[in-house]
């Protein structure tokens, strides 16, 4: 939106086409690439049989680490999936003016790295072709499952954010998937034509829009936060010295969101130069998205700084123990996490110089994405691996299965991105146009701005 | 009569000979998962002895604590069990049900005193060791949840018994095979419930304490506390 003289203003069309690259025909180099992810991704799926075969002892859990890198996955990926809807929903509801070109990026990006988290429960559990024991059904045992039991919780949880999640993305997608049918042919037209439930665009549908947009909006940000409350309650309920700690719900949902920005930093730097969105999505996106990562960072340190100082103070001998194994055998992944999480981000995300820079902003998330897998790790394990009875203390290191399932996992992830690219309008084209209608470019010297012609209103509701 | 089992462990007779983990592994059909196996921390027996080192080289003595499940009244076990593949049963014993578990592994992390094990594999015994399996229960399959009963078959056999003879359960009548097993008569068992049981009268024992008793798990075996040397 920024620079030189937009078609778009005049022709939905030529909008389309620009927006919607990454829908071109397939090229041998996409599916190169697709062919090498589905290779990576049946690996994962291979190991996985292999282990439901064997049994779960391929990988290098033990008493008492029965919970390693599965249920690590799964708390990371999850909280990959707390920024997309999260912040969609908020910037909707703020009317950010900035907020079109990340929208669908960050939704999608919620829909699928919770498909991808909510798969690792079911990978880590010890009868996986029994998975449908906990799913509360008229059965032959006579038994409702125990909803006592916080993996309840979180199965419920965790399947409403998903189908919420899912809702909220397609809803969003309607007046994009009317114009993609305006302006497709072939199968695609079909294919959008009924995806795009009719809509025309007339003056009520889109009243009705609005006012649903809204009411989604405000729904779906009570569900994210109690998604990864539910998740750091897992650990929380559980009497487990490390783990039983008040502050773990609003802890895990902070670093839900911290690591969530930072994906959504990577996904939007991706997509920008994969397909060339380059006017669309500009630094001031880059920059906000990394003022919320600075934020996050100093909240993520002030809750981690909390809870250390409360067991460092108190020096209960218990969870002394998991805190002092920090700087033994996990010193690496300690170093590792407090240095990507804050000492090293949080001053580069302060500089203004870096916020502006993609390809900076972008490995600054890139270390954050690290740093919180190994604080994902760093909360499952220790706690587990020095827990009440010293004599039965002992370590874990993840096996090549273990390995294997997780780069299988991120390969899943990638390929249903990838498709969905394809298959789907990836930015938000009503939500530009209604910008663009806003806008005009003027000449000013030798340089060409953007200027509002009309400030948005706010106050009202959803879409401004 | 109201049941209420009880185990009871003796510290100053117990003196880490280890034959009520050996009694256990026959008794219940419990795996042996070999040396490697047991490096990497996957050891199945139902009950450890764990060995302490009291006091320093050259005088250190080693303390032994025989650590079979607790058998919680509050047991954490129980409330984050998906399935309820781990239940309270009508003698306040904490039981298993095999089939229902799908191995979240929940209960072996919520347990503060470790003694939940898991199968990690499916195990063979080979022949003609098979032959020394007991009837009396299942072996387990890979992926599910095991640990200390209490030796429920056998409390189940002596009810059977009292009952087709119509009368109550007598004291000693029920008795695992560890406690059975115990050289030095450091264990002992029976239903705290019944005044006059042997147990009832050991329990009022000064030197008695719980294992982890702030946590409130309030466990139904209880220890009591070494005075003199290790076996006396």
């Amino acid at each position: 939106m920024n620079g030189s003289d937009h078609l778009s203003r005049t022709d939905p069309g030529a909008l389309y086409r620009e927006l919607s690259r990454s829908n071109l025909p397939v090229t041998k180099k996409w599916w190169l690439g697709m062919g090498l992810l589905a290779i990576l991704a049946l690996w994962g799926i291979g190991c996985f049989v292999y282990m439901m075969k064997t049994g779960m002892g391929v990988t290098g859990l033990n008493r008492p680490v029965m919970w390693g890198s599965f249920i690590t996955s799964f708390v990371f990926w999850i909280g990959l999936s707390h920024s997309g809807t999260l912040i969609s929903a908020i910037l909707r509801l703020t009317n950010a003016t900035w907020r079109a070109p990340i929208l669908r990026g960050a939704e999608a990006l919620t829909a699928f790295t919770l498909m991808v988290g909510g798969l690792f429960p079911l990978i880590h559990i010890g009868r996986n072709w029994r998975f449908y024991y906990m799913i509360p059904y008229p059965n032959s045992r006579q038994l409702w499952p125990n909803l006592r039991s916080p993996l309840m919780w979180d199965a419920v949880a965790i399947n409403t954010y998903l189908l919420g999640s899912l809702t909220f993305l397609y809803f969003g997608m309607i007046p994009d998937l009317a114009i993609a049918r305006d302006h497709a042919t072939g199968w695609r037209k079909k294919f959008y034509t009924v995806l795009a439930l009719g809509f025309r665009g007339s003056h009520n549908e889109w009243r009705r829009y609005h006012v649903a947009s809204t009411i989604f909006a405000i729904l779906i940000i009570p569900v994210a936060v109690s998604v990864h409350s539910i998740v750091g309650w897992d650990f929380a309920m559980a009497k487990v010295p490390g783990w039983h700690s008040t502050i773990f719900a609003p802890y895990f949902v902070t670093g839900a969101i911290f690591s969530g920005i930072a994906a959504v930093v990577i996904v939007m730097a991706t997509l920008r130069k994969v397909f060339r969105l380059e006017r669309v999505l500009t630094v001031v996106q880059f920059e906000n998205l990394g003022k919320l990562l600075c934020m996050m960072s100093l909240l993520w340190g002030y809750f981690y700084f909390s809870d250390f100082l409360t067991v460092w103070y108190n020096r209960n001998p218990e969870e002394w123990e998991v805190f002092r194994s920090y700087a033994g055998d996990f010193l690496p992944l300690f170093l590792v996490m407090i240095l990507c999480n804050f000492v090293v981000s949080f001053p580069l995300l302060c500089m203004r110089r870096v916020r502006r820079s993609i390809p900076a902003l972008s490995f600054v998330s890139l270390l954050v994405v690290i740093g919180m897998y190994a604080e994902r790790f760093l909360i499952v394990v220790p706690s587990l691996a020095r827990r009440n009875d010293p004599f039965i203390w002992h370590d874990y290191f993840p096996s090549w299965v273990e390995f294997s399932i997780m780069a299988g996992a991120l390969a899943l992830f990638l390929l249903l991105y990838t498709i969905f690219t394809k298959l789907f309008p990836i930015m938000a084209i009503s939500d530009i146009q209604e910008h663009l209608f806003h806008t005009s470019d003027r000449k000013i010297g030798g340089v060409t701005v953007e200027s509002i012609a009309m400030p948005h209103d706010t106050g009202k509701g959803g879409h401004g | 009569m109201e049941i209420k089992w009880a185990m009871a462990i003796d510290l100053d007779r117990c003196t880490g000979c280890g034959a009520c983990v050996v009694a256990c592994v026959a008794e219940n059909n419990i795996p042996v998962v070999g040396e490697a196996e047991v490096e990497k921390g996957r050891l199945m027996q139902w009950i450890r002895v764990a060995r302490y080192w009291e006091g320093e080289h050259p005088e250190a003595q080693a303390v032994y604590l025989p650590v079979p499940c607790m058998q919680c009244e509050r047991a954490p076990c129980e409330t984050v069990c998906p399935v309820y593949a781990t239940y309270h049963n009508e003698d306040g014993l904490n039981a298993m049900v095999y089939n229902r578990c799908v191995g979240t592994r929940y209960c072996g992390n919520n347990c503060p005193y470790s003694v939940r094990v898991f199968n990690w594999f499916d195990h063979k015994w080979e022949k003609p060791l098979d032959e020394q399996l007991s009837p009396d229960l299942t072996t387990r399959s890979r992926g599910v949840m095991e640990k200390c009963t209490f030796c429920i078959q056998r409390i189940r056999r002596a009810k059977e018994t009292a009952a087709a003879e119509g009368r109550e359960i007598r004291d000693g009548e029920a008795v695992p095979a560890c406690v059975q097993t115990c050289p030095p008569g450091a264990l002992l068992f029976g239903n705290v419930a019944d005044p006059h049981s042997e147990i009832a009268r050991k329990l009022k024992d000064p030197r008695r304490f719980r294992l982890m008793e702030h946590l409130g798990t309030e466990p139904r075996v209880v220890y009591l506390k070494r005075l003199k040397g290790a076996g006396r």
